[in-house]
């Protein structure tokens, strides 16, 4: 039985493509007007990115797909403002390699940076709007200064009309995007800038989005893989006879160490492959978990120098006051609410997938190599799954589904047991970073000495490396390892990508300073090794883990010069953005100037705040969180109490939709900073559901969030989605010690560990008398 | 296999099940809905909630064989439409309170089963009851917002 639906969504009245009937049917195309396809796809030509139909519809076309951070809201904010029409006018197709340009990855905080700036889809839009005015002016004999554009119908001074669908309806543009044409400025804005409610909710609330789970295709079967139980784990045998007496098997599935079943329905497909009997022979033993940091710094290592003026070690051995300090953070998982899921159709010579990767083209290129296809003969269609955070299963499972398919010649769904999503996914790296610092006679800080030590193994496929995620490397594809080597000196102009480089150093190679401090004594030192486990971009990657060390660190060394810790900052701040966030995250929380005295716990429960900053990836994006808590010292539990953040992303497409994200990320920090953690044993992954990681659930006691914009509307659009959860670590950790005096340097901050850090304080207290 | 016939959403429907499926799959599957969803196959999430009786149930866990004849099933869905949302509904539309969305069959009615039951929950009842609901975009602060507005104008 199948139940046809369309949801018109009310508010906008903006159409969703994703929205379709239930029954998907694979290769009919039902584009726009024009044959599009994948070789068609220039991102030089207009006609790839716009068009405009009989009726006056305008659809756009973006490689940037929306995973409910609200992307296709915002862009089609971005069409109607540059075209000057009702958002309701603007269809939005998203991401499938039959229809949309190739814009990579949707991914790192760069879907504004690359659509909402002088290029792609904006710049689209905008070449759209000037070809348009300039036939009218051809057709009306008219100036294009004298031309008014309103609601998509474009008047003369003398009251002629000329609509979109009579210049152009249906027809092709023929022109190339122009580097000239001009964007409406962020004064002009009638629709960009304004809080647009996102697109998806109704449906989303009323239960009728169409999510890749409910993807549902005619002769459809169900898949469930088996994968080993360990690590480096390979397959010796499988009994099909174990599982000979259950009904609706279509076939196991066996190619190399990758086992499936299909079957004819889902519960039978789970049963199966609970039941089916798999001998592997087992992998490595892994490091205890307990030495694993100790590990990260002994193995080999590919290193690089982020920065270097080459005087660290000699000032600091010279200083009179010096600090350091070690900082770790573990790994950490999407851990997507719904385990992941993809629909593959194969045939003998083609393939259709419906897929929530991040990367419909990167999957398309990497299905068309595991299935051995014509690239041309594969189309990845993204249909949002739950929401990813960065690389958690989704690319995995198309991969899955689309062995399946290719395996029982039928169309296969695949959705991963919580326990396979949760044990093979690419998880955020383990690490390992050391600070040390001198400080001059007047407090300041005089030289910087930042080394880490990082986890890698796999990652995001990409175009070519199916052996990046789980089900690549079980058919025999390698994963990207490192490749060990020492640093060299470095070269180019510093792009502080990974947030390596504190933001109050200089940044200075040569005599380009990149950095957005002025601390001139500079050197970071990065060494990647190799991970036990698959590893991956995890919302806001590496800069997370080094911004709670960074940042935690600056903390310390204001208090060991009895400095304030907004006051420090503003000190070593060179950059007027980071500096206007900082002053307007502490003006709007009211900071009080706080000079640390390590006076041992009065009461039981002290409050504290602390405060972190970040030029999120170097230029993308600017923020400063202050962070407000009580900590239980009995319990050891801390009660964060209130957090106000200020954020500069430049001109935002969508307060309400900036501010979800923040809200959003901030919790997400949160959840990570006080209790996650992936865990293992001597053989294998022990963070396997919601008992074995810990996450936050709806119970937990909110803090207030206050989100100050701080909005820069004349520099370029930055990311924003990843900028608040950056700090939240860093923040909670400084307002811990400004309550307590612990240093808390290993996330997550569980309560076993604040108890034993207060326990510590106490007994060293009390030495002293 | 055997023929089970299930009220959902004000409707009957007749099916042809391993009555040892868990309830959750006969929706999404046979019936086609698309509120609740697979999270994790084992009752720790929520996100494949539907209300059964007034209590929220968490249908991945449920076999359809131990159902009983009356029982019938609301899911989010049947909660209210497009059209005409349900008020609790209404106010997560009203205050933007999804990112991706998967999680809100059983954010919504989880908070739509202690309402009912208690139409003077206070926040921390509220929060007790959300207690084994997660939502890994972390939306907390306007779900929660968004389920006292609806109960204190269901209240007024």
């Amino acid at each position: 039985m199948t139940i046809s639906r369309r949801a018109f969504l009310k508010g906008t009245g903006a159409l969703i493509v994703t929205f379709s009937g239930s029954v998907r049917s694979p290769f009919a195309l039902g584009q726009g007007p024009f044959d599009t396809h994948a070789s068609h796809i220039d991102p030089g030509k207009l006609d790839s990115w716009i068009a405009v139909a009989g009726d006056g519809t305008v659809t756009a076309y973006t490689g940037k797909c929306d995973f409910g951070q609200g992307m296709s809201t915002v862009q089609a904010q971005l069409v109607a403002e540059e075209l000057c029409i009702p958002i309701g006018r603007v269809k939005l197709v998203q991401c499938d390699t039959a229809l949309t340009p190739d814009q990579g990855t949707t991914s790192g905080s760069q879907s504004t940076p690359t659509n909402f700036n002088l290029r792609n889809l904006a710049q689209a839009a905008a070449t759209a709007r000037e070809a348009l005015l300039a036939m009218a002016a051809s057709e009306l004999g008219a100036p294009v200064t004298e031309l008014t554009l309103t609601a998509g119908v474009i008047t003369s001074s003398s009251g002629q009309r000329r609509t979109f669908e009579q210049l152009i309806g249906s027809r092709r543009f023929n022109v190339p995007l122009s580097a000239a044409a001009k964007r409406r400025s962020p004064e002009q804005w009638t629709v960009l800038g304004k809080p647009v409610p996102s697109f998806d909710r109704v449906a989303l609330v009323t239960g009728r989005f169409e999510f890749v789970h409910n993807v549902r295709v005619d002769e459809m079967l169900h898949g469930r893989v088996v994968r080993p139980a360990e690590a480096g784990a390979t397959l010796i045998r499988v009994d099909e006879n174990s599982i000979r007496q259950l009904a609706g098997i279509v076939k196991v599935v066996v190619r190399k160490n990758f086992v499936a079943i299909v079957a004819e329905n889902q519960w039978q497909a789970i049963q199966a492959a609970r039941q089916l009997k798999v001998a592997w022979n087992p992998g490595p033993v892994l490091t205890k978990q307990e030495q694993f940091y100790e590990t990260m710094r002994k193995q080999p290592s590919q290193d690089a120098l982020i920065v270097d003026s080459k005087d660290v070690g000699q000032r600091i051995a010279r200083a009179t006051k010096t600090l350091t300090a070690t900082y770790v953070h573990p790994y950490q998982m999407h851990g997507s609410v719904g385990s992941s899921c993809a629909v593959a159709d194969v045939k003998t010579d083609r393939a259709t997938v419906w897929s929530a990767t991040q990367s419909v083209y990167p999957t398309r290129s990497v299905i068309a190599q595991i299935l051995d296809l014509p690239l041309d003969n594969v189309r990845v269609i993204y249909v949002r799954g739950s929401g990813c955070y960065g690389l958690n299963g989704a690319d995995a499972v198309s991969f899955d589904a689309a062995l399946m398919s290719q395996a029982v010649g039928r169309p296969v769904r695949v959705q991963l047991s919580r326990q396979d999503e949760m044990a093979w996914e690419n998880y955020g790296a383990a690490c390992v970073i050391d600070q040390r610092a001198a400080v001059d006679d007047q407090g300041a800080i005089m030289a910087w000495d930042c080394e880490s030590w990082e986890t890698s193994l796999g990652g995001r496929p990409g175009y070519d490396r199916p052996g990046n995620v789980i089900t690549g490397t079980l058919i025999g594809y390698e994963p990207e390892k490192i490749t060990p080597r020492a640093a060299s000196q470095p070269t180019e102009q510093l792009r502080n990508r990974n947030n390596a480089v504190p933001s109050y150093f200089l940044g200075c190679i040569g005599s380009s300073c990149q950095g957005a401090g002025n601390i001139r004594s500079e050197r970071v030192l990065t060494h990647t090794v190799e991970s036990p486990f698959f590893t991956g971009p995890l919302r806001s990657p590496l800069r997370l883990q080094n911004t709670f060390a960074h940042e935690c660190f600056m903390d310390e060394v204001a208090a060991s010069v009895h400095a304030d810790p907004v006051a420090f900052r503003l000190k070593h701040l060179r950059n007027e953005r980071m500096i206007a966030v900082v002053k307007a995250a502490a003006k709007a929380a009211n900071w009080e100037s706080r000079i640390p005295n390590h006076k041992t716990l009065a009461s039981d429960k002290a409050t504290g705040r602390g405060i972190a900053c970040v030029a999120y990836e170097g230029d993308n994006g600017y923020a400063a969180l202050i962070a407000e808590v009580q900590v239980d010292a009995t319990k050891g539990s801390i009660h964060p109490r209130k957090f106000t953040v200020a954020i500069d992303s430049g001109p935002v497409s969508n307060p309400d939709g900036l501010r979800n994200q923040t809200e959003g990320g901030i919790l997400q920090g949160l959840s990570r900073a006080l209790g996650e953690r992936v865990t293992w044993d001597d053989r294998k992954i022990t963070s396997i559901d919601w008992q074995t990681y810990k996450s936050l659930y709806l119970d937990f006691e909110l803090p207030i969030i206050e989100v100050v914009l701080v909005e820069s509307l004349h520099q370029p659009a930055t990311g924003a989605g990843e900028t608040a959860i950056t700090l939240v670590a860093a923040a909670v950790g400084n307002a811990v010690f400004d309550a307590t005096g612990i240093r808390l340097r290993e996330v997550p901050f569980t309560a076993e560990r604040v108890r034993a850090a207060i326990l510590g304080l106490r007994s060293t207290a009390s030495e002293r008398g | 296999m055997r023929t089970i016939s299930i009220k959902v959403d004000g409707r009957l429907h007749t099916v042809e099940v391993d009555p040892s499926t868990p309830l959750l799959f006969v929706l999404s599957d046979e019936l086609g809905l698309r509120g609740p969803k697979f999270g994790c196959g084992i009752a720790q999430c929520g996100a494949c909630t539907v209300i059964i009786g007034g209590r929220a149930v968490r249908s991945c866990v449920l076999p359809i064989g131990s159902m009983k004849e009356e029982d019938e099933v609301t899911t989010l869905e049947g909660l209210g439409t497009p059209e005409k949302p349900h008020p609790l509904q209404q106010s997560f539309i009203n205050e933007g309170a999804s990112q991706c969305g998967f999680c809100l069959s059983g954010v919504i009615l989880t908070a739509k089963a202690v309402l009912d039951e208690n139409p003077k929950a206070s926040d921390e009842e509220i929060r007790q009851a959300l207690g084994g609901v997660l939502c890994r975009c972390f939306t907390h602060t306007r779900m929660l917002r968004a389920i006292r507005k609806y109960a204190d104008e269901r209240r007024a």
